[in-house]
């Protein structure tokens, strides 16, 4: 074979170096400077292609996608106004620690700088919001460059990684180079592994606890499944109560008597009340986010704080711990059951037993109570029953941002992780709906939900389009309040119930909407038909909306607002009015 | 800085020399809302494709650590050092001083040069450009002097630093 027939375009390569990484599907849409790939893409049969309607909409769903199978999202834009378009589903990417990697067109080398057509800096605009980007300027360093990208996205704390590639570079001749395993970073190693005596001291402090609490987040999620299992065995081994963040939802079984829900702005008074009151709290996987902590100088002030986070740079961020334990949140559990096993530690029973009446008496406080009466569905209820009819199948739940998100992370219950894709820390309304895609792509014969408010919906409903053509039997279920629920909660609350500009008028007939696009549509406005309803949307195998009409000004409680301390939550309407937020917390989002 | 136990600190940051680096170190602090109050970049390593990074920096104990933490963090970062409190350390800087003036003057600045080991490295019958290098402060001290004489223009590098002794970084 003479050398230039061996030769393949920077475009073929890219596609080989994505089969090489175990690529299944990419989620994208074309553009003029991607379209050498295309092509690629069109000889081949390996690499699934999903043509979705919004470039923000192929990120969440490869996060979608990668979030339920822990396997790296991939997705395709072209330059310019395509690059620009997947920036907000990179920053969910990588305040969520989901592992993406993104390959953007450019222009060709010799017009960058130019303002050329459809040109925009795109590794200047990623640079903030994604774990690391690329440019890639000549072709014989692309494949190397596409299997790094991949070793980043995943390892370590996973993120979102760039990759921009001129026209030109797709379109030049160069062999291919398989990946080298295992792959030696030259700058960035992560620390997998913990030290041992870190985690010794760990033990120390967890055996003698008197009022101790487990707070574990979506760090155990990343780590891979065994991870949760183990996390499971060792709260198990030790009799402690745990909590879960938002993002590690499922990590710990709901149904367990050892697990007091969420904790956190909307979580639970038990998980809340026990973080404030304990002696030792062991944090894996969890970064002390705001939505967690509330007012910082209030949060848990006598509590022996254990930091376990593969990121360095998480530890003594927001809040300073005793001890820090840097390693994957497998690894570490592991060595902590082993350590634990062959210590033996006596635990004090009886401090334990006092501890766990007052987290009784917290519970029996009932804080997720709500009425239901026989006129309007209630948001709650109408999650309860939703909750009631898949909990024995085979299911996914997405959301998007507001009140009903909250509502699905307290109503609804996640035996097992990867079940559960959330936009937890940059809070995107519009992800839910292609994140269910991802999922459903990746789970096709599951049944795949998204838990949606009336006003998220819209900001991705192009994509019942994207669903429509390849026959996604999502559903989306609409807890329609014709309000921006959230907004209005806090204009309640903060703002002397001026509700300015969080009424949707003129929202769509949600089921006409459904119809337009070859789904199918329903809607509930009686609590009586609710089951009904559910029922009915399970067993139809397509795209289904149902929008459910439920009670326009319910809000979500318990709530710690925001500035507030733990022990300072709202547990219901008529709590309000007893405690006025400070200026201090009126600042704070 | 208004918080009272903040400091300043120099950090030394040792990368890969590629494009986009320095955007990547700089955005960092502009992003966290970190200060830089000195910084300077140039290739160290040519083989290796190494540059070295100098920055001064204050803020908290908590802050500097975190500074240092998601200095760390970024992929073509090698190695992260903070120099003031991993020992003695020698921190230097050089400027250009341009001084413009005749008579007494001209010769009080020359005169004052010389005291501070100043070169002159560019002379005309009515200016002079000295170069001085030593510390920030002398470099300040020498400054500060040279207003008062004529001073027209000033250029500084910020400063760079390393470890006492064979330690290397």
């Amino acid at each position: 074979m003479k050398p230039e027939e061996s030769a393949t375009t920077g475009a073929d390569l890219l596609v080989k170096a994505l089969i090489d990484e175990e690529v299944e599907v990419v989620f994208g849409y074309p553009g003029g400077a991607v379209l050498p790939i295309y092509d690629s893409l069109f000889k081949q049969n390996r690499l699934r292609h999903i043509l979705v309607r919004h470039e923000q909409a192929a990120v969440h769903a490869a996060e979608g996608y990668a979030r339920s199978t822990g396997r790296v999202g991939v997705v395709l834009v072209t330059s310019g106004p395509g690059a620009t378009n997947a920036v907000t589903g990179l920053t969910d990417a990588l305040m969520d620690s989901i592992p993406i990697v993104c390959l953007t067109g450019q222009v060709p080398t010799h017009l960058i700088g130019n303002d050329a057509f459809q040109e925009a800096d795109t590794t200047g605009i990623t640079r903030p919001c994604t774990k690391h980007n690329y440019l890639v300027k000549a072709v014989d360093a692309l494949a190397r460059t596409v299997h790094e990208a991949f070793y980043v996205a995943r390892s370590g704390r996973p993120g979102p990684v760039v990759i921009d590639l001129p026209k030109d570079v797709l379109m030049n001749k160069h062999d291919y180079t398989a990946p080298k395993k295992p792959v030696q970073h030259k700058s960035y190693r992560p620390q997998v592994k913990p030290e041992l005596k870190k985690v010794e001291e760990a033990i120390e402090l967890i055996a003698g606890a008197k009022r101790p609490i487990f707070y574990a987040g979506g760090g155990i999620v990343n780590s891979g499944t065994k991870a949760s299992k183990l996390l499971t065995q060792f709260v198990h081994m030790t009799g402690y109560p745990i909590t879960n963040t938002l993002m590690g939802l499922g990590t710990f079984p709901a149904s367990d008597k050892q697990f007091l829900g969420m904790l956190g702005m909307h979580g639970t008074y038990e998980a809340n009340l026990a973080m404030y009151h304990c002696d030792v709290m062991i944090n894996i996987g969890a970064r002390f986010d705001d939505r967690i902590t509330g007012r910082l100088t209030e949060f848990s002030p006598k509590s022996k704080k254990i930091h376990v986070d593969i990121d360095p740079s998480s530890i003594n961020k927001n809040v300073r711990v005793d001890l820090a334990v840097v390693g994957d949140a497998g690894h570490v559990l592991e060595d902590m059951i082993r350590v634990w096993k062959a210590r033996q530690p006596k635990v004090d029973h009886k401090a334990l037993k006092t501890w766990w009446a007052e987290i009784d008496k917290w519970r029996a406080r009932n804080c997720l109570a709500y009425k239901q009466d026989k006129e309007t569905i209630k948001p709650q209820y109408a999650l309860e029953r939703l909750y009631h009819h898949i909990k024995d199948r085979d299911h996914y739940i997405t959301t998007e941002v507001g009140q009903h998100q909250m509502w699905a992370a307290q109503f609804l219950k996640f035996e097992q992780p990867n079940r559960w894709m959330t936009s937890g820390g940059l809070g995107t309304m519009g992800y839910g709906f292609p994140a269910a895609m991802g999922v459903q792509i990746a789970h096709p014969d599951a049944l795949v939900i998204d838990v949606a408010g009336e006003a998220s919906i819209l900001m991705n409903i192009q994509e019942l389009s994207t669903v429509a053509q390849y026959r996604l039997p999502v559903k989306i279920f609409i807890l329609n309040n014709q309000y921006m629920g959230m907004v209005r909660q806090w204009q309640e609350l903060l703002h002397g119930g001026r509700y300015s500009e969080s009424y949707m008028e003129s929202l769509p007939d949600f089921v006409k909407l459904a119809e337009a696009f070859g789904a199918v549509g329903l809607r509930c406005h009686d609590p009586a038909k609710l089951d009904e309803t559910i029922k009915q949307m399970i067993d139809i195998k397509k795209p289904v909306v149902v929008d459910v009409l439920v009670d326009k000004t319910e809000n979500c409680f318990p709530m710690i607002p925001s500035g507030a301390a733990h022990y300072d939550m709202l547990l219901g309407p008529d709590d309000r009015a007893a405690r006025p937020v400070s200026e201090e917390g009126m600042v704070l989002v | 800085m208004s918080t009272p136990d903040a400091s300043s600190h120099t950090i030394s940051v040792l990368v890969d020399n590629e494009p986009g680096i320095l955007a990547r170190v700089v955005g960092l602090f502009s992003g966290r809302g970190y200060n830089i109050e000195s910084l300077t970049v140039a290739e160290t390593d040519a083989k290796e494709n190494l540059s070295r990074i100098t920055i001064v920096t204050a803020g908290t104990p908590m802050v500097i650590e975190q500074i240092k933490a998601q200095l760390d963090r970024l992929v073509p970062v090698h190695k992260v050092r903070d120099l003031t409190v991993e020992g003695p350390h020698i921190e230097r800087e050089l400027a250009l001083v341009k001084v413009k003036g005749t008579g007494d003057k001209r010769v009080e600045a020359l005169r004052l040069a010389d005291v501070f080991r100043a070169k002159v490295i560019d002379a005309k019958t009515d200016s002079f450009v000295f170069e001085v290098t030593g510390t920030s402060d002398k470099v300040r001290t020498f400054v500060g002097l040279m207003e008062g004489l004529g001073l027209v223009e000033l250029g500084r590098t910020g400063i760079v630093a390393m470890s006492r002794g064979g330690e290397a970084l």
